[in-house]
């Protein structure tokens, strides 16, 4: 097993005719990953690499059954490319681009959770299950399987954690990037949830950052609902009140969003928070092991 | 984006939000002919991105000509340091505006509920005051209510609102259309934060807002012309200034240790290992994800325009970035740029090989090479010495 993205992904992307898109598309593809589908309104009957390009999310679904939509579309142009697939009727969309309107999302977001639609970031590096499927930017030769599912606000520093773990002879049932701008789709309580239920994963590295109250709302969760151990790692100590850190969503707000905020709701419901991403991978494979 | 008072104020007016009219100065001599122009008494308010200025002296009222040329010489130029410690921010600006005759002080707003996706209306009938203390010692006095983001939100919604605040009666209506106005402004430019502290009351019972503060959002400015020409004119420090005209994303901060890092959190991270270790960064700086040797001609361009930087920590954990890129960028700027500075360099992930062999080859007597990120902030804090 593993979380939302596996060998019965059969996945359709918006903007697979862009620079981006085709490189991280068929990037994809040649990890394993069922590409059926290209979107590019008004270059229907094309194709990039004999992967068919439809005008519609839609069409692609209806007749090459796509499950899963990437979206790869400029910024201005993608909440709606986000609500298209919203209505196409896939299961899942993963929402890579950056820079989109947050009002916008706002907007998206509910439109995602009336229609049942798993809507994974925007600005997001995706969702890789090690050895099954890849859907996003992962570099998946960091990652191998395994037994630890990640989520996180971050993606190099994702890498890095998976790297360290990698590098200790461990792996991963999922990684999933969630995203670093202040609506996502999926916050960590989303994943944690499915972590829970999925068999393959025995624990899970949560990685979050300043801004925004996810990672406080994620520790009552964990102390409620999640019986796996969770390891946690918290960017951002340094950062300065007011300021936003390279991420839309990385800001503190007055006095709240800190670190040492999140950092102690985490402890206190028995989460422990590395210091430094090698002693999070350390303290994870630790637990791991008993 | 935040914008200043003034900006904000504007912002009300063009949605029919009723405002104090005044102008802006940014000189003793203008202010001055601004407050003959506008009567006496008015407000002379300084202009910077920062609560509390009124307790910081800020904010004076000059019943002269005397007093106006006294409190704008005081004001212009002065240092304000916000309730969390933010700043100091140096004050460029005032605003001059006729003096409002106060019956009460309110409290309204309308903010971005990350957590419930949401938009947030809040009304308080204790204004005037820092309104996370009379939500902490008085929850009760702080209504709030969300908002439907996928609905117009109207006067006629946001008149429970007020109602629970227990707003005076006679002024229930307008305190309503005001809120609907504020969701509406939200709606319409794309501002993430929107707060009105305080909203009076006059002595004729007009509700005007006296005070401004809007945050808007960076991602939306593409179809706001107007802010985004305010947001270019916003950055006053030299190198974020520079970076910004670069594309760079750079933060500055006050201590000595330049660091460049490839995504926005493990850039984070790289300030806090290098903390840890016992140094002080000078600067927030993500080289992004596909980072191009040009970028980072670029980025040490930028750090290296800061004097107090003494040594530069480069942490790359190479996904879609390839390090031989990198590599060959630090080549690159050290032949184009006259780096007397320590580099300590941690090259990890998609060809670090390659990159790592450029490096050797390049054989640069100021670079440092480190396999592991603590290993790297530890020797950058070594090679930058004290915190100047």
């Amino acid at each position: 097993m593993s979380i939302i993205v596996n060998e019965d992904t059969k996945l359709v992307v918006s903007g697979l005719t862009g620079r981006e898109g085709s490189f991280h598309g068929l990037r994809n593809q040649a990890y394993g990953t069922d590409l059926v589908a290209g979107v590019t309104p008004g270059k229907g009957g094309q194709d990039i690499e004999g992967v068919p390009i439809f005008d519609s999310i839609r069409e692609a679904v209806e007749q090459q059954g796509a499950n899963t939509s990437m979206i790869f579309v400029p910024a201005r142009f993608a909440a709606p490319a986000i609500d298209e697939a919203i209505e196409s009727g896939v299961e899942t969309v993963i929402a890579i681009t950056e820079g989109i309107p947050v009002l916008d999302m706002l907007v998206t977001y509910w439109k995602a959770k009336q229609a049942g639609v798993r809507l994974i970031g925007p600005n997001c590096p995706g969702v890789l299950s090690p050895g099954r499927a890849n859907v996003g930017i992962i570099p998946a030769q960091f990652f191998d399987p395994g037994k630890i599912g990640v989520v996180s606000k971050s993606g190099t520093l994702t890498y890095q954690i998976g790297n360290e773990l990698k590098q200790a002879g461990e792996g991963n049932s999922s990684i999933v990037g969630i995203g670093g701008d202040p609506i996502i789709g999926s916050d960590f309580i989303d994943i944690l949830e499915l972590y829970e239920a999925d068999p393959e994963t025995e624990m899970i590295v949560m990685v979050g950052e300043i801004g925004g109250d996810a990672e406080e709302r994620a520790a009552e969760f964990i102390a409620s609902d999640i019986s796996k151990p969770v390891v946690a790692y918290i960017a951002g100590f340094t950062a300065p009140p007011g300021k936003q850190m390279g991420h839309a969503g990385a800001i503190i707000s007055g006095s709240s969003g800190t670190a040492q905020a999140k950092k102690e709701a985490l402890e206190a419901k028995g989460v422990r928070v590395g210091e430094s991403p090698t002693e999070t991978a350390q303290i994870a494979v630790e637990v791991l092991r008993g | 984006m935040d914008l200043l008072e003034y900006q904000g104020k504007q912002l009300f007016a063009a949605h029919g939000i009723a405002v104090p009219s005044g102008e802006v100065a940014s000189t003793v001599e203008d202010a001055v002919a601004a407050a003959e122009r506008i009567g006496y008494p008015c407000a002379i308010k300084a202009q910077v991105l920062i609560g509390g200025r009124g307790k910081a002296g800020g904010i004076k009222i000059a019943a002269d000509r005397g007093e106006a040329e006294q409190h704008a010489g005081a004001i212009l130029g002065m240092d304000i340091v916000g309730p969390h410690g933010e700043g100091p921010f140096r004050v460029d600006q005032v605003w001059i505006e006729g003096g409002s005759a106060i019956a009460t002080e309110y409290y309204a707003s309308v903010i971005l509920d990350r957590g419930e996706k949401k938009l947030l209306a809040m009304v308080s009938a204790k204004g005037g005051m820092d309104i996370e203390a009379v939500a902490a010692e008085d929850p009760e006095a702080l209504v709030k209510e969300h908002v439907d983001p996928t609905k117009p939100f109207t006067a006629a919604e946001a008149r429970p609102i007020v109602d629970a605040a227990g707003l005076a009666e006679d002024v229930r209506d307008a305190a309503a259309e005001v809120l609907a106005k504020l969701a509406e402004t939200a709606q319409a430019e794309d501002a993430t934060l929107i707060e009105v502290n305080p909203l009076i009351v006059t002595e004729g019972r007009e509700v005007v807002a006296l005070d401004a503060k809007v945050t808007i959002d960076g991602n939306a400015l593409y179809r706001h012309e107007g802010l985004a020409e305010l947001d270019a004119e916003s950055i006053d420090d030299p190198q974020e200034a520079m970076a910004r005209e670069k594309g760079l994303t750079y933060v500055k901060l006050d201590g000595n240790v330049g660091i460049l890092a490839n995504g926005a959190g493990l850039c984070m991270s790289t300030l806090d290992v290098v903390a840890q270790a016992g140094g002080a960064p000078a600067n927030f700086l993500d080289a992004g994800g596909g980072s191009k040797a040009d970028a980072i001609v670029d980025a040490l361009t930028v750090i290296t325009t800061d004097p107090k930087v003494t040594a530069i920590l480069f942490n790359i954990f190479g996904g879609i970035t390839r390090c031989d890129e990198i590599a060959k960028g630090i080549v690159e700027a050290s032949s184009r740029l006259d780096l007397g500075l320590p580099l300590v360099v941690r090259l990890d992930g998609t060809n670090s090989e390659e990159g790592l062999a450029i490096l050797a080859e390049a054989g640069l007597a100021n670079l440092h090479q480190e396999t592991t990120m603590l290993g790297a902030a530890q020797k950058v804090v070594e090679l930058a010495g004290g915190s100047s």
